[in-house]
């Protein structure tokens, strides 16, 4: 009787096999890579702000430190975005009618608060808290990137949970000495390798490796 | 009915019924699926059971929607029909695995008329099995933590809970299975596919039969792979019941927590397998007049067996009541106490009626030939194994330690629709099959043949389904 | 008047009780009377109450759709799946307030006023949101703990259903309008001296509103000022005006009474003003030696009864003859008709007690409740003088309250003049009269008549919605104003926020009566302060301390020497037969209706009923059998020629012959949640007798669905309750006996574990285990619960509530047996069943050092940290319920549905931030409040020292009146919790198992009297 099919159904049904499971494979990859891409962890994304305050001219230019604007950084959870009071202690003296400072001026005289936009976001159910970070000489630049060359805020880290580890089991590989957590250009000292001035540091900090879940989840 | 066939020599009735040949056996059952005219019985059962599939459709959306709270369940007894439900279909699903793979093992030919079938019907009670333990979570589309998949959390399930074993030992089951079930059903697409009248159904069934000719070759890698996979399948039946039992005896609750577990449920399994076998298979016998195919000695073995594994669970359970008063803990003694006298006393009656009381009527041959006696025994044995789970799963959760934090449970609507409706769904698929799918091995019936027309001893005949037909 | 018919359930029960003695703990009467098919009608009829085909939409707090519903699942879903987060922002201040430290709490001091006596309080406040209560350590009232109304009242500020404009006539109105319009009015009241105006309040004790409202009274002299609140000392004050002929209150020193005798008095658990009695007799209840001891006589059982060392269940009248007769046994002239006669079991009781009283001579105490006749209270006096209590275990004073009447009789005249058409403007001040007057006044009819009503409260209540206009007042929380703590010390309530809608404080409102429309409720106070102190030059300094502290230093009123008069004791109360006894109390949960709103109120599971969103007529086993009625059957009571439907629940330990309704239910106007459940008392309540009296009950063949947090359940001879609630004695401590023997093998506790360790004797064998234990290094949490001073009072569970964002789950779900509460106050009773004495096991996560719920968890939603936490991950939790199954204390708590409010705004501003909202689908349990043992780890650490006792407070521990919670570091050998852990009779529950529970509990240790035969001790 007649063939149904055409000889090249062979190859066909053999190659099938073979595409499947490519197939297959490139789709996890896919997932994979699609939870660290910026388009889910905007990392490297400048997010554009109600006034474009600029880290780039503030501290990086005029050399401002962190903690002029982020007050609370060493003592509670969040390093808390300054009030506009704390902008016009110098914009009533300075680009005091700058066009893109004007929302910043709206704010002042009718008490309202300026919309920033969250760059660093965690979910609502992890709990991070800055003060004690700092405390244990974690460099603000550790996570938040090279903040004094940055126009724009962005993210230079996923703050994915797996990121978060990194640090968590290995804080030696990171700290660096209190004195210069704020200090945006530090580098190691001469002849010192991260691994021996860490383990000083835990040592001296007293550091632990918190992984257990209920340090960041409650 | 044919109560009274003429005995073959060996004294036993013969698997196949006489004055058949090849050509006959071919027709007759791949005409149930080539035929073009559709059953009006058949249309009606598989509306009715439509109607379920669609009813456990609505009642799934509606879960989603509001959450596992729509059903019965609270604190203490945090599972009820859902889990009562898994452990009852994944029972069920056992007897066509043990039926195909364990039985050919030991060369028990008479499986073969019927060993499609119950694979078939594994299958579908794994599928639905398989939907409750996705479904009973309180968020659903989190399931998928359950799988190791590489994560941006860097987190792993957790090897040490009995809840992850289930998803690997199901998952595992049902893809067996699946493949075994296919791999035998190769050779009959073909066949199909060479009677099939017109393009369509030649192209799917060509399709489906992987380009098989029946050459030596191919009957040499089927066999081999057919073997391979049975004995791949046979520790699975073992397996898979014990990994479910676990959830229980892994846990510290009085009524669970037994050693007993395991074996009891594996047998028990096997038992409810072989009453669901049953209860589908002898209304298709009739409708079908496929008497010759499916022979009162088929049913027979089936009784014994059930009579079998019916004794050894009657064993767990008198362990469980002893293990009550061995284990001398006040607990354990309640839960005894509990179950044969206390709230849950009427739900265990029952249970006992069902699986223990009843089946010891298959002690009497004229019992295991009569058709609507084995019919009725083998629903009341599924009923009892459902009751069995249900005093295991609630009436243990609703009295433990602390009698300040007991509680009642009283299934909702919701918790009976989507029972029923799995049962319709269970038995829309097994009417789709026995419509397009050859539901007996037409191949291995015709190597039976020979046999049967020389009325020779089966256990002789052990290569039969290796014998290429020629 | 019943004949037992089969389906009498209660006549067996009573038959079955005649025989009842010994020792065995019970859960509920089917399960006292071992009766199989008692048991399955009783199951049965658990069935018929809570059917479970109900439609779970018809929820009341189920009132979210669909998407919002889905869109909260995944929004806690979150980033794991391939979600982008939604953009946020971040809102700071345009001006930073001073002091404020973003991301940290900050804590003001205020205090709840409170008819008996305002309560100091603590209260946290989030970025300006008042989010949790804590009691003021240094208020006389609180000791740094608070009663669980004012645990809740935050609630109440966030309330949605509170009135948030001015209403005239119904419709949306201003407060500038109501000025206009009131202007004229008051004019033409001033011409006749005010003669048609009536001003009426509950109870005032705020000073400063008082002297307001004089000044408008100086203005309209004929004016009256009625106060009336449906819970007062009306009858204590009749009885200190009969036997001191002045109108005194007494103050009670309970850390100096050997013995205690209460009277019809929840002494312990009642309201904030029991919370200092509470603590006061809990430090004489924990040393096992110089223990005091407490009678109770009591009509419905309470917490103090609950706590007595000797408790006699009596209906009022048998109380008043209690009264009566140990006041002829020590002495006191009760005139010719004041002797009783009493019963034998009431014989022999009395006179042992008296025997106790004697001995302990200026030693001891006699209490009496409210709801006791004038007479009895009087005789109360005597009895305290002539013991010479009077001066050393009370005193007595002025009442708290500035200016004290007799409420309910100037109520009834306000009503009389109101239907006289006596009345032409009539202003309403925070009260509720038209739902909570007795029913003879009348008050509606009466209150029609007068053609200018005002209301000024928090809601547009039962009596807002009859009057012409409604002016919404502020929450305590959003106002300036000052009250009374129980000895009369000046303490200051302080706005935590600023109003959240256009409401006024009383002081505003006054203000406008007299003519100061503008004035401000700051500037009013400060000036009344200022004018009190003399108007001292440091006066800023002096307001700012008493700011700081919440309270004036030193402004307690002097207590006074009292001498006795003659009075006639009247003769002793006797109900007709056939008929019983109806007690009005108010609601342990509710008090007296103004928090029936208060979904956390109305969800906490009564102390002893455990009944939820209702309340119900408690009958005791026998006085149900004689009716041939059980719970959730419907009765038509008549008292006063008044009739009320109620449901019944057969309470065991209610006095035979009585009758109990609870007020504060049954309310129209309450809001969302307070409209609806319940059976209003106040329809039955008369003037004259308004606690209660002689009634008659009749079936009426309904039934109704009552909701119970502890379901009842036949236990069998289960068994091992007796080691689950351990109980001892002094004298058995003596023999070395801290509590029921072991049924069990002892269980294994780790080096830092559940105590034991210490001395030897009590060291518990470890289970053979092929793994060594683990080590834990550092800190290791632990609780310890005192069994012997819980007194059930439920402010523990309340607390929590509020602290963790425990959402409240609605009376169907909790009948389905799906309430989230944390805490979960067991309830054993013990003994026979027309008097059992009532054991309070509070249960929280036991966080096992070998937890079975964390091995059973397939995605390691709970897990174990290395300081002995079992942490909860909600984010993480797929909601297998796995680990609920398995654990044996049955503590974790199931989101069955989406029962956190993730759309009403107000509520939003009450959550903790600092710990996750959970949402449906995720298991949930008590976390030992790790948010703040993280807190006191992170100061620690940032100090470089280590975490001292006493720097981690939970909640439970940080509210509880009797300080029956410690919790601590046991690993610290100098700790409380370790060194309590190190008790005799300190033990686990169900170590057996092998899970080596970090919380503990303490035996309850009672104090019997020898001479009385009774159930406590061994």
């Amino acid at each position: 009787m007649s063939q149904i099919f055409h000889k090249s159904f062979n190859t066909l049904s053999k190659a099938s096999v073979v595409l499947g499971g490519l197939l297959a494979a490139s789709a996890i990859a896919w997932l994979l890579g699609a939870n660290r891409a910026p388009y889910i962890s905007l990392i490297n994304v400048p997010r554009e702000q109600p006034v474009p305050f600029s880290h780039k001219h503030h501290v990086g230019g005029l050399g401002i430190d962190c903690r002029y604007c982020h007050t609370s950084v060493e003592e509670s959870a969040q390093a808390s975005i300054p009030s506009t009071k704390t902008c016009m202690t110098c914009h009533s003296q300075v680009w005091t009618n700058a066009a893109m400072l004007e929302p910043v001026r709206q704010s002042y005289q009718n008490d309202q608060s300026i919309p920033w936009l969250k760059v660093h976001d965690l979910p609502d159910f992890a709990y991070f808290n800055h003060s004690i970070h700092i405390a244990k000489g974690v460099g603000c630049q550790t996570c938040h990137g090279q903040v004094d060359e940055m126009p724009l805020m962005m993210r230079k880290n996923t703050l994915n949970m797996e990121w978060c580890l990194t640090c968590h089991r290995a804080p030696e590989k990171f700290l660096r000495p209190r004195e210069e957590v704020f200090n945006m250009n530090w580098t190691l000292p001469k002849g010192q390798t991260q691994e021996q001035l860490g383990a000083e540091l835990v040592e001296q900090y007293h550091v632990q490796k918190l992984t257990n879940c209920s340090t960041c989840h409650r | 009915m044919s109560a009274n066939l003429p005995p073959s020599p060996a004294g036993r009735t013969p698997v196949i019924g006489p004055g058949h040949d090849v050509g006959s056996i071919i027709d007759k059952i791949s005409s149930i699926v080539l035929t073009r005219d559709i059953a009006r019985g058949w249309f009606l059962l598989l509306s009715i059971t439509g109607m379920g599939v669609l009813m456990l459709g609505t009642s799934i959306a509606w879960l989603l929607i509001r959450g596992v709270g729509i059903w019965g369940i609270n604190e203490p007894v945090a599972w009820g029909f859902d889990i009562i439900n898994f452990v009852w279909w994944i029972g069920i699903g056992h007897a066509g695995t043990l039926i195909s793979a364990i039985l050919l093992l030991l060369r028990q030919e008479w499986r073969t008329s019927i060993n499609r079938f119950s694979e078939a019907m594994t299958l579908f009670a794994v599928m639905c099995a398989g939907m409750y333990p996705a479904l009973h979570v309180g968020r659903p589309w989190l399931a998928f933590w359950l799988f190791p998949l590489p994560n941006t959390m860097s987190m792993w399930p957790q090897f040490r809970s009995p809840l992850l074993w289930d998803v690997f030992a199901v998952s595992t089951y049902a893809t067996v299975s699946a493949l075994f079930w296919y791999v035998g059903l190769i050779p009959d697409f073909a066949t199909l596919r060479d009677k099939a009248q017109n393009k369509v159904g030649k192209v799917i069934f060509g399709m489906a039969a992987m380009g098989w000719r029946g050459a030596t070759r191919h009957w040499d890698r089927y066999e081999v792979a057919y073997l391979l996979l049975a004995g791949l399948a046979t520790p699975l039946v073992v397996s898979v019941h014990t990994v479910v039992s676990f959830d229980f005896a892994v846990s510290v609750i009085p009524g669970w927590h037994a050693t007993i577990m395991p074996p009891y449920f594996v047998a028990g399994a096997v038992y409810s397998g072989f009453a669901m076998v049953l209860t589908l298979m002898l209304p298709v016998r009739a409708a079908y007049r496929l008497h010759d195919f499916i022979t009162l000695r088929h049913i027979e073995n089936m009784g014994k067996i059930m009579l079998a594994t019916g004794l050894i669970v009657a064993y767990g359970y008198t362990m469980e009541l002893f293990f009550g008063w061995y284990s001398g803990t006040l607990a354990e003694g309640f839960m005894v106490k509990n179950r044969v006298m206390g709230a849950a006393a009427t739900a265990y009656a029952a249970l006992i009626f069902c699986n223990i009381i009843t089946p010891q009527l298959l002690w009497f041959k004229k019992v295991r030939v009569n058709l609507w006696l084995m019919f009725v025994i083998s629903i009341i044995v599924n009923i009892g194994m459902w009751l069995e789970r249900y005093v295991i799963v609630v009436t243990c959760l609703e009295r433990d330690f602390l009698p300040s934090a007991w509680g009642d449970f009283h299934p909702t609507v919701w918790d009976w629709s989507m029972f029923i409706g799995s049962i319709c769904f269970f038995v829309f698929m097994m009417l789709l099959f026995i419509r397009f799918i050859p539901m007996i091995p037409i191949f291995e019936m015709r190597a039976l043949i020979p046999k049967s027309q020389a009325g020779a001893r089966a256990g002789q005949a052990g290569s039969s389904s290796t014998s290429t037909p020629h | 008047m019943s004949e037992p018919t089969s389906s009498a359930v209660p006549v067996e029960v009573a038959q079955r009780l005649a025989g009842q003695s010994g020792r065995k703990y019970w859960k509920s009467l089917g399960e006292l009377t071992h009766d199989a098919d008692f048991s399955a009608r009783l199951t049965e009829h658990v069935r018929r109450e809570f059917p479970s085909q109900v439609e779970i939409l018809a929820d009341p707090v189920q009132r979210r759709t669909f998407l919002q519903l889905m869109g909260a699942s995944l929004a806690l879903a979150g980033i794991s799946s391939c979600t982008r987060q939604p953009d946020e922002h971040i809102l700071p201040y345009a001006k930073t307030p001073e002091a404020l430290i973003p991301g940290r709490p900050l804590y003001f001091a205020t205090a709840m006023p409170w008819a008996s006596g305002a309560i100091g309080l603590l209260v946290e406040s989030h970025m300006g949101r008042p989010t949790k209560i804590e009691g003021n350590p240094d208020h006389v009232a609180s000791h740094g703990a608070t009663d669980l109304f004012s645990q809740a009242s935050v609630l109440d500020l966030y309330d949605p259903d509170r009135s948030t404009t001015t209403v005239r006539n119904g419709r949306g109105s201003t407060w500038d309008e109501l000025v206009a319009s009131l202007g004229p009015d008051l004019e033409a009241q001033k011409l006749k001296g005010g003669a048609g105006l009536r001003i009426l309040s509950g109870t005032l004790n705020s000073p400063t509103l008082a002297a307001q409202l004089n000044e408008v009274l100086a203005m309209f002299p004929k004016a009256r000022w009625v106060q009336c609140e449906p819970v007062n000392r009306d009858n204590q004050r009749l009885g200190a005006l009969m036997s001191f002929a002045e109108d005194v209150a007494p103050r009670f020193d309970l850390s100096r009474a050997e013995v205690i005798v209460s009277l019809e008095c929840d002494l312990l658990a009642n309201g904030p003003e029991s919370v200092r009695l509470a603590r006061a007799w809990a430090d004489r209840r924990r040393s096992a030696a110089g223990m005091n001891r407490m009678y109770a006589v009591e009509s419905t059982p309470t917490g103090t009864g609950s706590l007595a060392d000797h408790r006699l269940a009596l209906a009022p009248s048998g109380i008043d003859r209690i009264a009566r007769a140990i006041a002829q046994a020590v002495g006191v002239d009760v005139g010719a008709a004041g002797g009783a006669q009493l019963g034998g079991e009431e014989q022999s009781f009395v006179a042992a007690l008296v025997k106790d009283l004697k001995a302990q001579a200026g030693k001891s105490l006699v209490v009496a409740g409210e709801p006791l006749s004038p007479q009895v209270h009087a005789l109360v006096n005597a009895i305290n003088v002539k013991l010479g209590n009077v001066g050393k275990t009370l005193h007595f004073a002025e009442p708290a309250a500035p200016v004290s009447v007799e409420q309910l009789a100037s109520l009834k005249r306000l009503s009389e003049e109101m239907a006289r058409r006596e009345v032409e403007i009539l202003v309403i001040l925070e009260a509720n009269p038209v739902y909570d007057a007795p029913a003879d006044c009348e008050f509606v009819a009466a209150m029609q008549q007068v053609p200018l009503r005002v209301h000024f409260g928090t809601r547009e209540d039962e009596t807002g919605v009859l009057c012409h206009w409604h002016v919404p007042a502020s929450h305590f929380l959003e106002t300036w104003s000052d009250a009374r703590a129980f000895d009369g010390s000046l303490s200051i309530v302080q706005p935590l926020i600023a109003p959240l809608y256009a409401t006024k404080s009383a002081h505003e409102f006054v203000s406008l009566l007299a003519g100061k429309p503008g004035a401000s409720g700051y500037d009013t106070l400060r000036e009344a302060w200022k004018a009190r102190m003399g108007a001292p030059a440091d006066f800023e300094a002096r307001w700012q301390r008493a700011l700081h502290d919440g309270f004036l230093a030193d402004s307690a009123v002097r207590t006074r020497e009292v001498s006795l008069k003659k009075f006639d004791a009247g003769a002793a109360s006797v109900t007709p037969t056939g008929e019983l006894e109806l007690a009005l109390r108010p609601d342990p949960s509710l008090h007296d209706g103004r928090f029936a709103n208060n979904g956390w109120l109305q969800e906490v599971p009564k102390p002893v009923s455990k009944l939820t969103w209702d309340n119900a007529l408690y009958l005791s086993p026998q006085t149900a059998a004689d009716l041939d009625v059980e719970s959730g059957d419907v009765v038509e009571v008549t008292h006063a020629g008044r009739k009320l439907k109620v449901a019944v629940w057969v309470q065991p330990g209610q006095a035979r012959g009585s009758a109990t309704l609870h007020m504060g239910f049954g309310r129209t106007h309450a809001g969302k949640l307070g409209n609806g459940p319940g059976f209003n008392a106040f329809a039955l309540r008369n003037s004259a007798m308004p606690w209660g009296g002689p009634a008659t009950i009749a079936r009426s063949g309904e039934t109704y669905k009552l909701a119970c947090a502890q379901e009842h359940h036949d236990m069998d001879a289960m068994g091992f309750e007796r080691d689950l609630v351990r109980e001892s004695t002094p004298a058995a401590f003596a023999r070395g006996e801290y509590g029921a023997p072991h049924l069990h093998a002892k269980p294994a506790e780790s080096a830092a574990g559940a105590g034991h360790g210490e001395k030897p004797g009590h060291a518990e064998g470890a289970l053979i285990t092929q793994y060594p234990a683990y080590k834990y290094e550092g800190y290791a949490w632990g609780m310890v619960i005192d069994l012997s001073t819980c007194v059930g009072c439920n402010a523990c569970v309340v607390a929590c509530q509020a602290e963790n964002n425990i959402p409240i789950v609605g009376k169907e779900q909790v009948a389905r047996g799906r309430e989230l509460h944390w805490i979960r106050i067991d309830r054993y009773f013990t003994g026979a069943a027309h008097n059992p004495r009532v054991v309070f096991q509070p249960i929280v996560c036991m966080q096992c050092e070998n937890a079975p719920c964390e091995v059973v968890c397939p995605v390691g939603a709970t897990v174990h940290g290395p300081e002995g936490l079992n942490d909860m991950v909600y984010n993480r939790c797929i909601g297998t319920k796995y680990c609920s199954n398995n654990c044996p204390y049955k503590v974790r708590r199931f989101n069955f549905l989406l029962y956190s409010d993730f759309t009403t705004p107000s509520l939003k501003l009450q959550r903790n931030p600092d710990v996750s909202v959970r949402s449906r689908g995720v298991m949930e349990k008590c976390t030992y409040c790790v948010q703040r043992i993280s807190q006191a780890r992170i100061d620690a650490k940032r100090e470089d020292r280590a975490i001292r006792d006493g720097d981690v407070v939970t909640a439970c521990q940080q509210v509880c009146p009797a300080q029956a919670i410690t919790f601590g570091d046991i690993n610290d050998k100098n700790s409380v919790v370790h060194r309590q852990k190190a008790l005799p009779h300190n033990y686990g529950l169900l170590t057996e198992l092998n899970t080596a529970p970090r919380t503990t509990y303490l035996s309850r240790v009672s104090n019997p009297n020898a001479d009385i035969p009774q159930v406590a001790g061994s």
